[in-house]
């Protein structure tokens, strides 16, 4: 543990959340996903909920950021949280917060049949989609979420719809879903998203306290080993040409499904 | 006290599945066990339980993973092709050592095969279906009232061992009626679920992982599936059983399980009229399975019978028993007595056979 800082005329900006273990991060330095984590855990300590809340964590990277955390946690199988969250839910009769952290390949591609099905369903689960447009994990390959003439280790000469297909955009889709309550998407890459984005995670998980319907928010984090670049550099190019593809904001919020 | 009714195989699962206290289910439509899920979706809403239908066999399973991890009692059930569609999620739950039932109402295959009853997945159950390696407890009924008895032992053996455990049924037995017994079987207390995940607060600020890449932090790999292989060998030493029917004079001993094994019944009354010393094993548990009784019963000299509506996958267990002690025959799907999906093994064929051996 470093030094205890001193705080005699400094104000406390942030501090690290007491449910975080010592337990060795197995993120890559400046990954995107750890903050978007912090984000999450950031709002489930406001809202009270964190000791009554399980984690439901993909296949991946994206939930690396809950391993560690003084929480009750699941993982199952590559794609199949929103299904194994819902499970937890029905199996505790509705009582605890129930949510996913999935990356863009878990949740988009080899989970879409999940994710689809269980919004249709309405399911009573909020599910967090961290999207850094690859393949962490194993190393850089395209995601359904690549961007066009994205370089990846499966895209050498770069993406191409015709060839390799369209990216995939989720919030959008699930907005059109009626049994969604809540669809948005957020970014890490600078201090506005950030609180932008922890506004949304924070009514994503109003959604699910007020029983109205399954609650969906993206969040754009970088990958800087994968995208051969800084940590900073990445996070600029997010703002620069990730959103182009993918917009952020809210595609739906509704207080209640007819 | 019990009551006496007259039930289809499908009812007699729903109703020793509310025996056992459970009152959560998740399936998805699939023929030939359709009343099974039906059943559910009638029964378990007036009795405050949880009755989704999900969009595939994979989702099952993932619903099953979810809701054992919750600490309750959770079946599916499904026949052959949502069978194989549930392996990958199957493999999880072994690894987490989550307790849950699941149903096999067993149709030929493979691919889709036919809708129609077969024992063509008792390799698939008993080997662990899945990727890695891993066991479940295997109960086989043979009567509507074992289909009830059944799956109250599969929730009460679960739950002993966090072990997923497989009624593995055929299409004909899922339909036919017969009068049974229902009650509520008694079995030793069982350890509260202090790993169940409901959110800390709800367990007095405790929290749990359970998540199947255990092997990836520790304590380290190998020991966990050290742990778990030994877990096996406690269920292989303590719990086979098995049904015998006039096996303690037998020269010939039919072995057989499901639908099939109420043929071999009938077979055995049939030689006893003839003169012929046939008597029948019928496990109860395909795995572990009785190897010793088998050995046992070789060494005195008994020739054995296997008789299974399937190409022969049985039959390697009884090898396995047997070793090279005695004689074992053969009969399967080939003698069905019509090459349709609806052909069935008869007394009268296993019968001939019998008395070809003796």
């Amino acid at each position: 543990m470093s030094e205890e800082i001193k705080l005699e005329n400094k104000k406390l900006v942030y501090a690290p959340t007491s449910y975080r273990l010592e337990f060795p991060s197995p993120a890559c330095p400046g990954c995107g996903s750890m903050v978007a984590c912090n984000i999450i855990l950031d709002v489930l300590e406001e809202l009270k909920i964190i000791d009554n809340s399980v984690v439901v964590i993909g296949v991946g990277c994206a939930g690396m950021g809950f391993f560690g955390t003084k929480m009750d946690m699941a993982m199952c199988s590559h794609g199949s949280s929103p299904t194994v969250a819902s499970g937890i839910k029905h199996a505790n009769f509705d009582a605890p917060i129930v949510f996913t952290i999935q990356g863009d390949g878990d949740c988009a591609a080899i989970g879409a049949g999940y994710l689809v099905n269980s919004a249709a369903r309405g399911d009573k689960i909020t599910v967090f989609m961290l999207n850094n447009t690859t393949y962490g994990t194993t190393g850089g390959q395209m995601a359904p979420t690549s961007l066009p003439n994205q370089v990846t280790t499966t895209t050498p000469e770069g993406r191409k719809g015709s060839v390799h297909g369209y990216p995939l955009h989720v919030p959008e889709m699930l907005a059109s879903v009626k049994g969604v309550a809540y669809s948005a998407r957020g970014s890490i890459s600078n201090y506005a998203n950030y609180k932008r984005t922890k506004k949304y995670v924070k009514k994503a998980f109003q959604k699910q306290i007020d029983n109205v319907g399954l609650s969906f928010v993206e969040i754009l984090t970088s990958c800087p080993v994968n995208w051969h670049m800084e940590p900073v550099e990445a996070l600029k190019w997010i703002d620069k040409e990730v959103v182009k593809e993918f917009p952020l904001g809210e595609y739906l919020d509704t207080d209640a499904i007819e | 006290m019990g009551e006496k009714l007259f039930v289809h195989g499908y009812e007699a699962v729903g109703r020793g599945t509310l025996n056992a206290g459970c009152l959560h289910f998740f399936g998805y439509p699939i023929t030939p066990q359709n009343e099974i899920t039906e059943f559910f979706a009638n029964e378990l809403p007036k009795r405050g339980g949880r009755f989704v239908q999900a969009e595939s066999e994979s989702a099952s399973a993932a619903f099953v993973f979810g809701a054992a991890a919750s600490g309750i009692r959770v079946i599916t059930s499904t026949a052959s092709p949502g069978w194989g569609l549930m392996q990958e999620n199957l493999s999880h739950i072994s690894f987490c050592e989550l307790p849950a039932v699941v149903v096999n109402v067993q149709r030929g295959g493979p691919g889709q095969g036919t809708t129609r009853h077969a024992q063509t997945d008792y390799l698939s159950a008993t080997r662990g279906g899945g990727q890695g390696g891993y066991k479940s407890i295997v109960l086989a009924p043979s009567s509507v009232q074992e289909c009830h008895d059944l799956m109250q032992l599969a929730f009460y053996l679960a739950d002993k061992y966090r072990i997923l455990t497989v009624i593995l049924a055929d299409g004909i037995l899922i339909q036919i009626a017969e009068y049974i017994d229902v009650k509520t079987l008694d079995y030793d207390p069982l350890p509260e679920k202090e790993w169940a995940l409901k959110g800390a607060a709800n367990k007095g600020g405790k929290y749990d992982w359970i998540h199947s890449t255990r092997g990836l932090i520790p304590p380290i790999y190998k020991d966990i599936i050290l742990q778990i292989h030994d877990k096996y060998q406690k269920i292989i030493d303590s719990e086979v059983r098995y049904n015998t029917y006039k096996m303690d004079d037998a020269e010939l001993i039919i072995i057989s399980y499901g639908y099939v094994a109420r043929c071999a019944e009938e077979a055995v009354n049939m030689a006893r009229e003839n003169g012929l010393k046939a008597g029948l094993l019928q496990p109860i548990t395909l795995w572990p399975f009785p190897y010793k009784i088998l050995k046992e019963k070789a060494l005195q000299g008994c020739k054995f019978l296997v008789v299974e509506d399937s190409m022969g996958q049985m039959i390697e267990d009884v090898w396995l028993g047997v070793e090279d002690k005695s004689r074992v025959s053969f009969l399967g799907m080939e003698s069905r007595h019509v090459s349709g999906e609806l052909g069935m093994i008869f007394p009268e064929t296993i019968l001939e056979e019998v008395k070809k051996i003796l």
